[in-house]
């Protein structure tokens, strides 16, 4: 199920050139954040909660999974290099697995382990802060990863749509109609932050049962069902 | 291609060129002006989707419905309240739906100027009259007059309600000039920043993510600090933070001169000193913007 030829490629893809410090600076900024918030505020678990949660939960680990996601893809969709990849003796299913499993750790290092950082830098890991955003942020990469590389085999604005899904539902709706909460992959994960920190600085919305089944359902759904879009592939011009 | 190849031995006499009859263009040359004009236009009207396939046209109108579907709401329940005044400023508009224009700049930005240099066709621009500059500035207004298209049509849609359920002629129409100073800086900041990070990459769902991160983090990073410096009592840090993001920059910038009360923290605007800096940054910006964009094109153009 897992091809080091096409892991390898899908690595240099994502992280090749300079995109790889593109995609750093994003996780950097987060800790310079940290360190200046704890330098001005001192170490406050509600100021280190908001902040992993405003900042590193609900924007950072999105964006990040975006780019994995439909990197790991949509770029080679696009400019018609995948029917090389295609044209290899390797099953679909295993194609999209191997990048599944790329994305989700590039998505991991570079916003599950700053925020874990940047969670000791703000208050030390009081009240396990840090360990539960990261958690969330662990298991948040792994449904983001597989939907944003489902929306990359879907359409060619993937990126787009990720987005709109990522800011617009849950940030703005899942703010103003309660309901947009119970499907969020923000939310879910939180449920499961919420199972790891313990206290109520870190809640959810969302049970924990139900949070953790909607997480594997959507991750394997997606995945699934990208493979079977990459096995019926067509290739359609410019837009 | 007419060439006859000599049978014999090519020697200086033998070689000739032949006239196959091609008639040269003589009529009007319509030149750079026109061309500048021409890429304009047409880059406008490719920002909502005009002039091309059918599903390109969708996410922009959409992105405008959206922007214009609150205002329209919000003028129906001022006329069915029988308010005296718009339940928003026309100041605060943009800042409350900048969500929206984010993704705007982010889709339409890389829609302008990365498939130009995807597809290798940055030259064949410079091959005509056009020269790095126009190419740029047709460009660049080309966006900032999307946005402002953008941002616009919601506050005539608020001023044109506003009027037709008889809210005050002048105070209206004060408030109306003052939100179009604003968006209109707005859109070339916006546009400016767009371009500049989509120029960088000739791939299109790379230069969205990019635009759209730092458009949000900057925000997000910045509206954090702020409210974590209104926390700890430190009200005079709050304006200087604010000049590290572009919308909290034009937020500061009407809050200081354009009557509009600020979004930041505690509602503390910056004063007109502090708003003079605010102005001079934006400016700077948008300047700044516009010759790092003069300097990417005049090494692409190539």
């Amino acid at each position: 199920m897992y091809d080091p030829t096409v892991a390898r490629l899908t690595y240099r893809a994502l992280l090749g050139r300079r995109r790889a410090l593109i995609l750093g600076a994003l996780p950097l900024l987060l800790i310079v954040i940290s360190v200046v918030v704890r330098a001005l505020a001192g170490a406050d678990d509600q100021t280190a909660s908001d902040l992993l949660g405003g900042l590193a939960l609900a924007t950072m680990v999105p964006i990040i999974g975006v780019i994995a996601g439909t990197g790991a893809i949509g770029p080679e969709i696009d400019d018609g290099s995948v029917v090389y990849l295609l044209s290899k003796p390797v099953k679909r299913p295993t194609i999209i697995f191997t990048k599944l499993i790329v994305a989700i750790a590039v998505t991991m290092v570079f916003s599950a382990l700053p925020t874990l950082i940047a969670g000791f830098i703000l208050n030390g890991n009081g009240q396990q802060i840090a360990v539960a955003y990261t958690v969330a942020a662990l298991v948040s990469s792994i449904a983001y990863a597989a939907v944003f590389l489902l929306l990359g085999t879907v359409s060619r604005h993937a990126v787009v749509f990720g987005l709109v899904y990522a800011l617009i539902w849950e940030a703005l709706f899942g703010s103003l109609v309660p309901g947009a909460r119970t499907l969020s992959v923000q939310q879910w994960s939180l449920a499961v932050a919420h199972k790891v920190a313990g206290g109520d600085l870190v809640t959810s919305d969302v049970g924990l049962t139900t949070a953790t089944v909607l997480l594997v359902v959507v991750t394997v759904l997606a995945t699934w069902y990208a493979g079977q879009k990459l096995r019926s592939l067509t290739l359609a011009g410019e837009e | 291609m007419a060439v006859e190849h000599p049978v014999t031995t090519p020697s200086g006499d033998q070689t000739r060129i032949h006239n196959i009859g091609y008639r040269s263009y003589d009529g009007p040359r319509l030149g750079r002006a026109y061309a500048r004009r021409s890429l304009y236009s047409q880059s406008l009207r490719g920002a909502y989707g005009l002039g091309r396939s059918v599903k390109s046209k969708v996410l922009p109108m959409l992105l405008f419905v959206v922007m214009c579907v609150p205002a329209a709401i919000m003028v129906a329940v001022a006329v069915v309240t029988k308010a005296k005044e718009l339940p928003l400023d026309y100041t605060r508009y943009a800042i409350v739906m900048q969500a929206v224009i984010s993704l705007y700049v982010a889709s339409q930005a890389p829609q302008s100027v990365s498939r130009d240099l995807r597809f290798k066709t940055v030259p064949l621009y410079f091959s005509r009259p056009i020269e790095t500059a126009d190419y740029v500035r047709a460009k660049f207004a080309a966006l900032a007059s999307a946005l402002f298209v953008l941002t616009a049509a919601p506050l005539l849609v608020l001023y044109v309600g506003a009027l037709l359920a008889k809210l005050d002629f002048a105070d209206q129409t004060k408030g109306f000039a003052q939100g179009l100073v604003s968006v209109a800086l707005l859109s070339l900041l916006l546009a400016g920043l767009g371009l500049v990070i989509a120029s960088v990459t000739p791939r299109r769902g790379f230069g969205i993510a990019a635009v759209i991160a730092v458009l949000t983090i900057s925000y997000g990073a910045v509206s954090t600090l702020q409210a974590i410096a209104d926390a700890q009592n430190s009200s005079g840090a709050i304006p200087w933070i604010g000049l590290f993001s572009p919308i909290t920059l034009i937020d500061g910038v009407q809050s200081a001169f354009l009557g509009a009360s600020s979004a930041f923290p505690g509602g503390i605007g910056p004063s007109n000193g502090e708003g003079v800096v605010y102005v001079l940054v934006t400016l700077g910006l948008i300047a700044a913007c516009y010759g790092l964009l003069m300097r990417r094109y005049r090494k692409v153009g190539l």
